[in-house]
């Protein structure tokens, strides 16, 4: 009873939150630029929470997550520009389409570990980003125009769907068993767990939400590029997992939150945009080795004591 | 009701050219509690992994409750009916200690993935099933006080124990123990007797025990296998291996003779 409390908590608060920017966003005290800056930073939440079902929960080093991404962009944009379907289908269709991407590479790849996963995801990404430069049907490497569909509304409750079901999925015996995964995966296979199938079933989430980010990306800047989904993408996502601290939902979210907002105002700088940007993340390693949060969530720093009075 | 659990025939693994067990014959019957004892390096944690899915054995069969378990995925022997400590402590450290036996509780469970990402009620009946029997188990080792602290931080004796109550947890029918008392003080060892005694007759559980520590071995084991070698050199009651010359001399070296 207690806990469906908290949830309903949550729920409020994030209706609080929506209702109070789209109030401002109607009156125009949050200004185009800020409402793009919070649209993107929606769209790295959702990209950033999506790699840490697989990265910070399963354990499965993959670095090629724009990929998936670009399918969700490119299937989306297909369904609402060529076929004329409604924006909804086309996130719906493009998140689909990423989630069997991320099966066909998953099932293949996740026999292999650590390394040798990264490169394959890594090349994986590659492969789609070359399909798309050469198909013209796409526009090629001159990238597909696309209406400006996304607002604010599609971004928030794009963001709340992913929290809300990738957290389901972690407080469960399925997200239990993953976690087995990354802790230990002999002693996970020899309690009885299906590691081969939770890898696959963890993929294929990430790669479900990562297309909804995608599909929303593309229906918010008006064109997109192949190139914008290269390697350098993956690793932005990456670094936002890292960084808030692997295994812990909220500290992505958080992590993503404070890097869109330092790059949107290094905007303004472009010669030391990228040193500065760098240092953060320097200092930030330097400093918090496991990440903002570690394996914390944001909730159970107002725990007090729970732990069995215990330092981590 | 003696039938026989588990039947091992000529079974043997070759790593490269090195035959690391060969030709090893065993057989347990329901109920019984064995040990399986040798020197450093003589195949005993071979043998286990052999058993347990983690090795496909090169030669030989494993019959299990009547069904061919030599090669099969290490999860599907588990939900079968077998389930194993490890020699070097294997829990998930970063997870509650009820979690790790939530863990191993998994394959017993029924809702799905979709009940569980869409809160559906078999989630949560399924959820508080779990917690209910992990909890029970916790309370047989005692480690209930423990529930909500990580792994990592549990004193040595406390991960022995969460190591054999998150292999109980699994459901098997047969229990392998792989060093259980290694590490451990004398009481401690003396009361982890007691505790396998007990959740043996509770759960009416078979179990293979590896140990070097020949007072538990000798003092709870109803047959003893001993390898040396990869290979099995006596099989018998604790009193038949303790007068066996083959076994004292694996243990000891040859008598000199004059």
């Amino acid at each position: 009873m207690k806990k469906s409390k908290i949830f309903w908590g949550y729920m409020a608060l994030a209706l609080v939150i929506y209702a109070v920017v789209q109030v401002l966003i109607n009156n125009g005290i949050v200004t185009f630029y800020y409402q793009n800056m919070l649209i993107t930073m929606c769209i790295n939440i959702m990209l950033a929470v999506s790699l840490h079902i697989i990265l910070g929960i399963t354990g499965q080093f993959s670095i090629g997550h724009a990929g998936f991404m670009a399918v969700g962009a490119y299937v989306s944009a297909i369904c609402t520009m060529q076929l004329e379907l409604p924006f909804v289908t086309g996130i719906l269709l493009g998140a689909i389409v990423a989630a069997l991407a991320g099966l066909l590479v998953g099932i293949p790849t996740l026999r292999l570990k650590g390394d040798y996963l990264a490169i394959a995801t890594l090349g994986f990404a590659e492969i789609i980003r070359i399909i798309f430069l050469n198909i013209e049907y796409v526009g090629g490497a001159a990238g597909m125009q696309i209406t400006h569909q996304t607002n604010w509304t599609y971004a928030f409750f794009g963001v709340v769907v992913t929290i809300l079901i990738i957290s389901n999925f972690t407080n469960s015996r399925h997200g239990r068993a993953c976690i087995s995964i990354r802790e230990d995966e002999i002693a996970a296979d020899a309690m009885g767990i299906n590691t081969t199938y939770y890898k696959v079933v963890a993929f294929a989430i990430g790669s479900f939400f990562a297309g909804v980010a995608g599909a929303i990306y593309a229906h918010n800047f008006y064109i997109i590029q192949p190139t914008t989904f290269g390697f350098l993408k993956s690793f932005d996502i990456l670094i936002f997992v890292v960084l808030g601290g692997l295994g812990s939902l909220s500290g992505s979210v958080l992590a993503a939150i404070l890097l869109t907002i330092v790059t949107t105002y290094l905007q303004g700088f472009p010669e030391t945009r990228m040193i500065i940007y760098s240092l953060v993340l320097i200092l930030v390693m330097l400093y918090r080795p496991s990440g903002l949060l570690g394996t914390k969530e944001v909730t159970d720093l107002f725990k007090f004591g729970k732990r069995g009075g215990s330092k981590a | 009701m003696s039938e026989t659990l588990l039947k091992v025939d000529s079974l043997g693994i070759t790593f490269g050219g090195l035959k690391a067990v060969q030709k090893v014959d065993m057989y347990m019957n329901q109920g019984e509690l064995i040990g399986l004892i040798g020197p450093n390096g003589a195949g005993k944690t071979t043998t286990f992994n052999m058993l347990t899915g983690v090795y496909t054995p090169t030669e030989g069969k494993i019959t299990f409750n009547g069904k061919s378990i030599g090669g099969l995925d290490p999860y599907k022997v588990t939900r079968g009916g077998i389930s194993r400590t490890f020699q070097n402590i294997r829990l998930f450290k970063e997870l509650s200690v009820l979690d790790n036996v939530k863990v191993a509780n998994h394959g017993l469970a029924k809702h799905n993935l979709v009940s569980s990402i869409f809160r559906l009620p078999s989630h949560f009946k399924g959820e508080s099933k779990m917690e209910e029997e992990s909890l029970a188990f916790l309370k047989i080792f005692g480690l209930d006080v423990y529930k909500n602290e990580l792994a990592k931080n549990l004193p040595y004796g406390m991960q022995r124990r969460l190591e054999i109550a998150r292999a109980l947890a699994a459901g098997p029918k047969l229990l392998l123990l792989d060093e259980p008392a290694a590490g451990m003080n004398p009481q401690e060892t003396h009361d982890l007797m007691e505790l396998i005694a007990f959740i043996r007759k509770e759960f009416n559980l078979t179990i293979l025990l590896i140990e070097h520590d020949m007072h538990l071995v000798m003092g709870i084991c109803e047959r003893i296998y001993v390898l040396d070698h990869g290979q099995l050199i006596a099989e018998g009651s604790p009193a038949e291996i303790r007068s066996n010359p083959k076994v004292i001399e694996a243990y000891l070296g040859e008598e000199v003779t004059e």
